[in-house]
């Protein structure tokens, strides 16, 4: 039976539709779409995406690969021009990529000829700091990612781990306006991604920074995300925007979450259903795997198709 | 080999225009291989020009070089530099379009750009590629040189060969030739090598041991 008024779902209220802000929203995303035109045939990554983003918050942009979660964050990052509709950041549209909205990706893309210390002083010199700021700032994040010691160290004598540290300590020590993560805690393993989460969490709870972050992973978004938008592919659009109300720290085996985390899946399972969340949930015995049933393969994230993609480096 | 006195002198000499020539068509053909690999507009003009003359042997600039320049030092260090700046500028341009592009892509969201971009992150990142470039470019260069000074005797170790040709005495052919042979060996498997290995180390493109 539908419970229409019911617009709680889970235990007690945890998991809850995004209601919205009445102040301004700092990211303003407006009947967004892109279309990647291939020789033969289009793929529509994105189709009338419409999300409001406010200062401070952790939003999870989830769902399997092809949805179109990995193009609205290039296109939010400016890395990507979108076919259609508008992007706003602080009220000026988004026209290129910027330092303001730093884009952590897949890979750590460290400078490999260049030391953990010098991989952080480099940017910090580019946006125009004087060296002993920047060396000082640098020595200050290396510490909050738990590198100190680590400053003089070539990147390719690092662990995988270790690699995503510097990038995230780089990224936050370029205090963006806005900060962009496509599933940056990908390419390791689960025990480093556990404990990288603890670090993120706990780096953003101190600073509370607005970060958009990319994951298929749905305990990963629960961890992590003050808010979850659900998306699904083919064409990519979104399917829910939650709101993640558990308290903070959390903890991945918590048996609230691991609930919260069942019934995603379900109504990620099933897009062209409405969505579930409003009626009670039957609980499923399911296997603990946490990742979501694949769609067709997307473009490598390194290189995306044509469809007008930003010249790198042509911005002077 | 009672020609020891002329020879530190000859190889000095030769030497000399080597390095002149030489840095000079690193200082020309490395950003024209950047230029190459970057801009489509001038891949589409001036390449098709530069990979064919790439295909002339050096020494024949000689005669047109001697024809511009006269009878001096500029016309062997502009066969030097003809000789080796095509091979440098399309191994760069090579190297510069195979950098990974994420770290371009990083350095631009990281907001790195113009002079430093290229100089700070475009370079570096396409250097060991360059430095195989480099090597290449030497030893044309060298090659060039001794071709140049056969042919153009104005001392050096050419002219010394060419000496030894005239007087018909075959220990200093041969001396000048082991000299020859020994500059070529200390260059390429000393000082090339060397940075070939602080690069990989540096770089991370070797096992660390």
């Amino acid at each position: 039976m539908l419970w229409p008024f019911r617009k709680r779902c889970g235990p007690g209220g945890l998991l809850v539709p995004w209601k919205g802000r009445q102040e301004r929203a700092k990211i303003a995303v407006r009947r967004l779409g892109h279309t990647f035109r291939q020789r033969r045939s289009e793929v529509v990554a994105l189709q009338d995406v419409d999300i409001d983003v406010h200062s401070g918050q952790f939003v999870c942009l989830l769902g399997p690969s092809g949805c179109g979660k990995s193009t609205l964050l290039y296109a939010l990052a400016g890395h990507l021009i979108p076919s259609g509709g508008q992007i706003s950041i602080d009220g000026r549209a988004v026209d290129g990529p910027s330092p303001d909205r730093l884009l952590l990706f897949q890979q750590p893309a460290l400078f490999p000829w260049l030391t953990v210390r010098q991989n952080l002083v480099f940017p910090l010199r580019a946006k125009g700091l004087p060296r002993a700021t920047s060396e000082q700032i640098a020595r200050e994040f290396l510490g909050r990612v738990e590198l100190t010691g680590f400053e003089d160290v070539l990147p390719h004598q690092l662990s995988g781990g270790m690699r995503s540290r510097v990038a995230l300590a780089r990224a936050l020590a370029m205090d963006p306006a806005v900060l962009l993560m496509d599933e940056p805690f990908a390419a390791l393993d689960a025990q480093t991604r556990a404990h990288m989460h603890q670090l993120l969490a706990s780096i953003w709870t101190r600073d509370r920074k607005t970060v958009v972050f990319v994951t298929h992973n749905v305990r990963e978004a629960l961890v992590l995300g003050d808010r979850v938008v659900v998306m699904a592919g083919q064409p990519g659009r979104v399917l829910q925007d939650l709101e993640v109300r558990l308290p903070r720290p959390r903890d991945p085996d918590d048996s609230r979450l691991v609930q919260l985390s069942r019934q995603i899946r379900d109504a990620l399972a099933r897009p062209e259903e409405p969505p579930r969340l409003l009626r009670p949930t039957v609980l499923r015995t399911d296997s603990p795997e946490e990742t979501l049933r694949d769609q067709p393969p997307r473009p490598e994230p390194g290189a995306l198709p044509a469809g007008r993609p930003r010249r790198l480096g042509a911005r002077f | 080999m009672a020609l020891d006195g002329r020879l530190g002198a000859a190889t000095v000499r030769s030497l000399g225009r080597l390095a002149q020539g030489y840095a000079l068509s690193v200082a020309l053909g490395v950003p024209l291989g950047v230029l190459a690999a970057r801009s489509q507009l001038f891949r589409s003009t001036a390449r098709p020009i530069l990979l064919g003359l790439q295909a002339l042997p050096s020494i024949c600039w000689l005669p047109l070089s001697i024809l511009w320049f006269g009878l001096n030092e500029s016309a062997i260090v502009f066969v030097v530099v003809m000789g080796s700046v095509l091979s440098i500028a399309i191994a760069t341009e090579d190297s510069v379009s195979s950098v990974d592009p994420l770290l371009l892509r990083s350095a631009s969201t990281l907001g790195i750009r113009g002079l430093r971009f290229h100089a700070g992150v475009l370079l570096p990142a396409a250097l060991p590629g360059i430095a195989t470039g480099l090597k290449l470019g030497w030893s044309f260069a060298w090659r060039a040189l001794m071709a140049g000074e056969l042919l153009f005797v104005a001392g050096g170790l050419g002219q010394l060969l060419a000496q030894g040709r005239e007087l018909l005495d075959v220990a200093q052919v041969m001396g000048v030739m082991v000299c020859i042979v020994a500059i070529g060996l200390l260059v390429d498997q000393v000082l090339f090598r060397l940075l070939e290995l602080w690069l990989r180390r540096r770089w991370g493109l070797v096992e660390a041991t």
